[in-house]
């Protein structure tokens, strides 16, 4: 690789870009002013403070797990405390990091400066999503403190109705709430995209995380309803006893399946769409050209959204799903594929003949497509109906979701946010370090799932809090790699608050990029933008013929 | 089995292999190639391919279908047992797994099979769902109460296997662990003689004189109950007009629930056993089993009559009532 790509320098921050001016970060410094803001980018910091809050607790969850796995005794922790660590790091990581995180701190800032837009369709309904998220969290907190979980995050019953002695209602009293912060904001975005886009800013001259956030909005406003639902009949057949699922007083435990899966199948694509968006962002802007086949991008997110809801029963294929019923979810599993291989070759096929700048958020991008590849390639083993009844709940399929979920989401949350902190902050973030810090995670990362799927190939079942022998030299490297891992995300923690001061004021435009979102000063006014804007052009003109920009 | 599973993952392993480095080496070379040399730089726009996009959507989708057909034939062939296969019972409970021999022989966290012979287990919970996983023999299969599941394999060579639960199933969910054992024929047929215990059938058999069953199930043209010679795997005309088979799950629902599938011609009289339940509710799977093995293994005319056998009252230990409880 060449050193002079990855060492040709940011374009340096404008000496003449001053911070005197108003914005929406200095308009007002009182507590007041940040806890009843309607001004969708400070609900959007607000998001990100709660939301970093969850992943280090989420992720101090996962180090215990890894730490009780180096050795195949269960020398560190008791087993119902191992049960209630990776119940609770499912549920912190799912529900209060990965589907709020880049729709409600990248969406939240981006969505209405990116179609021109003074703020979302509802502003004070995005303060009330907010609110029910901490609400909910809170409760989620109360319910650890008083003894935690352990039906792991998929609740499924008669354990979670009758067995398990622990705080399954207060757990599902939360999720419920954290829900309908998911789908209020699932309204808010829809209701933007479709009402408020600055004039002739067409549906096909959306930027592509538009689309991806508008399909994952979908998603979110149709499927959260289904799993609030689902685990309110939890929690009534807990307290009240009524047979819902429980097979013992007359209900039927694989109906939970289906339609926990229904709300939590489509839910991975709630987690992957917006971070898709991101990638089609960076690649365009770091490679100086249209994203390649705009419309077939476009087309495969709303694809996804769709066929993603059909797919839920391959999460059973070993329950005893008629083998008919399994053909089928095996068949739409398989095209719900393709979409996302169309994306991936039309990212690829974007950087040819363009001008490729490794800046931290392009290193993220290409992280994320490798390691997406991999993600969604395995997942394609697990929809295969005979090797899945062997993958089918080992760390073969851990190592998958965490392939897509880390590996893809976290790694476009991350490229995202180097990407726009220059909007959100002002200032740029230290290159040199932020470059450091991607390789540390992408390694760290790798070395610790890529052991799970042998682990997984070898019969491992996961959840698991003491295992056998043979499967321990492969543990220990997914601990080790784990720690790499940790250690790595601390580094963007420490920088990202230390450029708030320390670094160079950013400008508007610092990357050279098209989109609405840098037309306007960094950070933006409190209503995005001094003059309504007035698009005239094609997304991503990045090309000298095409280079009419938006006024 | 183990072979053909293994072969389609070859098979998915390889494209795998082939799609991540036909991308990682496409966007590294793309990125040294086209790497920006000046700020000034300014690349003309590509806006697509529609020849280039049709490839790339079919050549996935030519691949995933046959990904598809071949990973949903060896599902077919997986759900199908063989005719010839020994049925063994798995009873699932947290967190243990017992096991019963057609010959009554009776296995805890182990199960002893011949090799070369195909094994087909019929499997129940008593609580929460597990799942029978046997790594070696890549199957594996949902263990739920209330509702028996299949899962069969013919071992292939002797030794011993790891046997998990693979279903997360509360606090030992880890410990419910045991071994396959699988063993030559001479000496599997050894191994059930040392612990030869009287068949399924037969105590199944006790059970059913024990609870009396057969004060209406009698083989009489008078019986107030269905006669249950021969009955498994045969129609039968229900009171609300519905035809069901007496399947094994039918005939645990008509056991354990008496109400729910009343047969045409009779009245719902048949109350539920206490004895057949535990204390926290729960139904005593094993003892189940052994009244369907009873009921499958009934011909013609060997319906027991009510004295043989019958144990006097007056014999049982207080507080075990031999009589129904009351519907």
């Amino acid at each position: 690789m060449s050193t002079a790509a990855i060492d040709s320098p940011i374009p340096p921050a404008e000496p003449r870009f001053t911070a005197s001016r108003v914005n929406y970060l200095n308009v007002d410094f009182g507590v007041r002013s940040w806890l009843l803001t309607t001004d969708h980018k400070r609900i959007a910091i607000l998001y990100l403070a709660s939301i970093t809050l969850m992943f280090v607790l989420g992720g101090a969850f996962a180090v215990m797990i890894r730490l009780e796995l180096m050795t195949p005794e269960g020398d560190v922790l008791q087993a119902d405390t191992y049960n209630k660590l990776f119940t609770m790091h499912g549920i912190m990581m799912i529900f209060f990091f990965l589907i709020p995180s880049v729709p409600a701190v990248l969406g939240n800032f981006l969505v209405p400066i990116m179609i021109g837009a003074k703020d979302l369709a509802f502003p004070r309904i995005n303060l009330l999503s907010w609110y029910l998220y901490i609400i909910g969290g809170l409760i989620t907190f109360w319910a650890i403190l008083a003894g935690g979980v352990d039906t792991g995050w998929t609740f499924y019953p008669p354990y979670s109705t009758r067995y398990s002695y622990s705080q399954v209602v207060a757990t599902i009293v939360g999720l419920f709430i954290t829900g309908f912060s998911s789908i209020f904001t699932g309204l808010n975005f829809v209701v933007t995209v479709h009402r408020m886009r600055a004039p002739g800013l067409t549906w096909f001259r959306l930027p592509l995380f538009i689309w991806a956030m508008y399909a994952a909005s979908l998603i979110m406003l149709l499927g959260t309803p289904v799993v609030a639902i689902t685990l309110a009949l939890v929690a009534v057949e807990r307290i009240v006893g009524v047979g819902i699922f429980n097979p013992a007083l007359g209900g039927d435990p694989v109906l939970f399946q289906h339609m926990f899966w229904f709300y939590s199948h489509p839910a991975v694509y709630i987690m992957i769409l917006p971070g898709m968006g991101v990638i089609s962002e960076v690649v365009s802007c770091f490679s100086r050209k249209a994203i390649f086949g705009y419309h077939l991008v476009a087309f495969s997110s709303m694809a996804i959204a769709v066929l993603g809801f059909l797919v839920w029963g391959h999460h059973m294929f070993t329950s005893g799903e008629s083998v008919y019923v399994a053909m089928i979810f095996s068949f739409l599993s398989f095209l719900v594929a393709i979409p996302s291989a169309i994306k991936v070759f039309n990212w690829t096929a974007t950087l040819y003949k363009g001008s490729v700048l490794l800046t931290t958020p392009m290193l993220y991008a290409f992280g994320f497509i490798g390691l997406f590849t991999i993600g969604g390639l395995t997942g394609l083993m697990l929809a295969a109906l005979g090797l899945d009844i062997h993958f089918h709940d080992t760390y073969f399929v851990v190592a998958h979701f965490h392939y897509v979920m880390v590996g893809g989401m976290v790694m476009a949350y991350m490229g995202g946010l180097h990407f726009w902190w220059p909007k959100i902050s002002g200032r740029m973030y230290p290159e040199g370090i932020a470059k450091v810090a991607m390789v540390i995670i992408f390694v760290g990362f790798n070395m610790t799932f890529l052991p799970q799927f042998v682990l997984g190939h070898l019969g491992m079942p996961r959840r698991y809090h003491t295992y056998a022998d043979e499967f321990q030299i492969l543990n220990v490297m997914s601990t080790a790699g784990a720690s790499i891992l940790g250690a790595g995300f601390f580094i963007p923690l420490l920088y990202f608050l230390w450029s708030l001061k320390y670094s160079p004021l950013a400008g508007p435009n610092p990357w050279g990029a098209t989109g609405l979102e840098w037309q306007t000063p960094s950070p933006p006014p409190t209503f995005n933008f001094d003059k309504p804007p007035i698009v005239t052009d094609e997304p991503y003109a990045y090309a000298p013929k095409e280079d009419a920009r938006v006024h | 089995m183990a072979g053909r599973v293994d072969a389609l993952f070859f098979f998915l392993m390889a494209v795998t292999v082939f799609f991540t480095l036909l991308i990682s080496v496409l966007v590294i070379y793309f990125a040294v190639k086209y790497r920006r040399r000046a700020d000034t730089d300014r690349p003309r726009a590509i806006h697509g391919s529609v020849p280039l996009e049709i490839v790339w959507t079919a050549i996935p989708l030519a691949i995933s279908m046959a990904m598809f057909v071949w990973g949903a034939s060896l599902f077919v062939a997986m759900a199908r047992p063989p005719e010839d296969a020994i049925e063994v019972y798995a009873v699932g409970k947290q967190w243990m797994w017992k096991v019963q021999h057609p010959d009554g022989q009776r296995e805890i966290n182990e199960l002893h099979v011949p090799v070369g012979q195909p094994v087909k287990l019929k499997m129940i919970s008593e609580d929460v769902i597990h799942a029978f996983y046997v790594p070696a023999f890549r199957i594996k299969n949902d263990v739920v109460p209330g509702r028996y599941s299949t899962v069969w394999f013919t071992a292939t060579k002797p030794g011993t296997y790891h046997l998990f639960c693979a279903e997360y199933c509360g606090t030992s969910h880890s410990k419910m662990i045991g071994s396959v054992i699988v063993m030559e024929p001479a000496e599997f047929q050894a191994w059930l003689e040392s612990r030869a215990e009287g068949s399924l059938a037969l105590e199944g058999r006790k059970l059913f004189l024990k609870l009396q069953c057969v004060t209406c199930h009698s083989a009489t043209a008078q019986a107030r109950a269905p006669v249950l010679e021969s009955l498994y795997r045969r129609p039968v005309q229900l009171k609300d007009g519905r035809t069901v088979v007496a399947d094994e799950n039918y005939l645990r629902e008509s056991i354990l629930s008496p109400g729910s599938k009343v047969v045409a011609g009779f009245e719902y009289i048949m109350p539920t056993f206490k004895e057949l339940f535990d204390e926290k509710g729960q139904p005593r799977e094993d003892d189940v089993l052994k009244l369907l093995a009873f009921i499958k293994s009934l011909r013609p005319g060997q319906t027991p009559t009510r004295v043989e056998e019958s144990p006097p009252p007056a014999k049982l230990p207080a507080g075990e009532s031999p009589k129904a409880s009351e519907p």
